[in-house]
């Protein structure tokens, strides 16, 4: 038993597992929005535009919250941009947009010479570095995601399913839009040395899958993706330490294990109800 | 009667093709009216237009500032793998006026009437793809029902659907007309939908012409709308549509011409 409770006797690790909690339930409610609005493609792009971004922060020694943040929200707003141009899909976009951004970022390092922050630590995610500020950061924007879903559900949801007649109803699109992006853009900054580049893609789309998987309700998507996110993150962070794992690829082993069992328990149910059932139901 | 939308010499394009060329229009409470053209012809960017959602490049839009629109998209847009539910789906017309993600009393109740009157009462839980294709229509029929509107655009409320869901879709429109509601709608079928409408208006990018079906739907009037010769007979009062491809009668078919001017290609 003290073994199981070891752990929680170091500063660190209780760090470790509130950011990463906090980090996974984050992903989770925003996710949702990112899988449903076809942009799964986005996070990964994101994470690595800011990857250019956090070079430049430090190649010009400013906060790396700072200098992440605003390159990523630029990106996130060059990509809807150029989507919004009909000849460019939102891939391409992301594409364009984001990996000209990672290359800006690795141009950097090879002019400066040096990067001492821990390349692996950004690529893969090392929560044993995590900080009470970094703790304090994605605390922070957790609030204020909740509170963006919260305060802005009704909105959200309309320009996420239907954003013409969203449109025409009174949403403001573009605010909406923008809001989104900004929010997207905070995440990926605060959950990048939690999670690394290369993975924070993953908890954007693993637990809003999952939540897709069990339900046909939209409230309901919502709250199975941040529970699982919230649970993929603790168990996630938990078994990298006593496994000795890095913390980023044991969060999302954890989601796609979950996401394992959703699956064969959702095939399960549709075998046990065949789609004939349903459509003699809506005759 | 009074004017809820009215445009003046709207002109829109999409990057450099204009898909609307100078159109003239002016619904009054009360009206019923059927837009039809070919495909391309702006039957959709009109709507969107009244709408307010695409913006002229010239001219003017004009609308009652007090009549809620409400728009009805063609079914083949909406994303049935959305997780949505009938309830859901409907609740999302009660936009602004309230913060919290739930809906109030009043919008449960407003919603559980519309779904009701429009015969989905306990499907409220379903998922939007579990429905039959009238019941998907009536769906959001209902969502843009909840905003009250006085003003009803539907783009193909018909397309898609077997006869007989057609006919339930178009019965439910004219009740809707009758409880005071002024409808614009657009179609692609002359003969199902647009004859049975009180007023029409042809478009092929501008206004060819608008009426009443008998003085509109006439060979010259589809010839310059669609681009192709088409045969109009009368029945029952109405105006029937043949849409019939020279040469390709089939073998033993009297070949009639289909109207003076127009010779029949050599079977």
């Amino acid at each position: 038993m003290s073994t199981l409770l070891d752990p929680f006797g170091y500063d660190f690790f209780v760090n470790a597992l509130l950011v990463a909690t906090l980090a996974g339930a984050l992903c989770g409610l925003i996710g949702v929005y990112v899988v449903l609005r076809g942009m799964s493609y986005i996070g990964h792009g994101l994470s690595h535009a800011i990857f250019g971004g956090a070079v430049a922060a430090y190649a010009l020694d400013v906060s790396y919250y700072l200098g992440a943040g605003v390159w990523g929200l630029v990106s996130a707003l060059l990509v809807q941009q150029v989507a919004r141009r009909r000849t460019i899909g939102a891939d391409a976009a992301i594409g364009v947009v984001t990996s000209s951004s990672f290359a800006v970022g690795i141009v950097i390092i090879s002019v400066i010479g040096t990067f001492t922050q821990n390349l692996e630590a950004a690529l893969f995610g090392d929560v044993l570095g995590v900080t009470v500020p970094d703790v304090v950061a994605v605390g922070a924007v957790t609030l204020f995601a909740a509170g963006v879903v919260f305060f802005r559900y009704r909105e959200l949801l309309f320009a996420t399913f239907d954003p013409e007649v969203a449109e025409v109803s009174g949403v403001n699109l573009a605010a909406t839009d923008t809001l989104l992006a900004l929010t997207l853009s905070a995440l990926i900054t605060v959950s990048m040395n939690v999670l690394g580049v290369t993975l924070i893609a993953a908890m954007l789309v693993i637990p809003a899958v999952i939540g897709r998987l069990l339900t046909d309700s939209f409230s309901r998507m919502l709250a199975i993706s941040v529970g699982v996110g919230t649970v993929s993150g603790a168990t996630g962070v938990y078994l990298s330490y006593h496994l000795d794992w890095p913390s980023g690829p044991s969060v999302v082993l954890t989601a796609a294990l979950i996401f394992a069992v959703a699956y064969v328990f959702s095939a399960a149910r549709r075998r046990a109800i065949p789609e004939a059932a349903l459509d003699a139901h809506a005759g | 009667m009074s004017d809820l939308v009215r445009l003046e010499k709207v002109t829109v394009r999409y990057g450099r093709e204009p898909v609307l060329i100078n159109v003239d229009l002016v619904v009054d409470e009360g009206d019923f009216t059927g837009v039809v053209g070919p495909s391309g012809s702006g039957k959709t960017t009109l709507l969107k237009a009244i709408a307010g959602t695409v913006r002229p490049i010239a001219g003017h839009v004009l609308r009652d500032r007090d009549a809620a629109v409400g728009y009805v998209p063609q079914v083949e847009t909406v994303n049935w793998y959305f997780p949505i539910t009938v309830r859901e789906a409907v609740l999302m017309a009660r936009i602004g006026g309230r913060v919290v993600p739930w809906p109030s009393r009043d919008d449960v109740r407003d919603a559980e009437a519309v779904l009701e009157r429009l015969g989905l009462g306990g499907l409220a839980g379903r998922h939007i793809r579990e429905l039959s294709g009238g019941q998907q229509q009536r769906v959001f029929i209902a969502r843009a029902l909840l905003r009250r509107p006085k003003l009803l655009l539907l783009d193909e409320p018909t397309s898609g659907v077997d006869v007989r869901t057609r006919h339930d879709v178009m019965h439910l429109i004219h009740e809707l007309h009758h409880d005071g509601l002024a409808i614009l709608l657009t179609t692609h079928d002359l003969n199902g939908i647009a004859a049975h409408l009180p007023n029409l208006i042809c478009l092929n990018r501008e206004v060819i012409a608008t009426g009443r079906p008998n003085d509109v739907v006439t060979p010259s009037v589809l010839e310059r709308t669609y681009g192709a010769p088409l045969e109009v007979l009368q029945h029952g009062g109405m105006p029937v549509v043949v849409d019939r491809i020279p040469g390709l009668e089939p073998a033993g078919a009297e070949v009639i011409p289909l109207r003076e001017g127009h010779h029949e290609h050599p079977a």
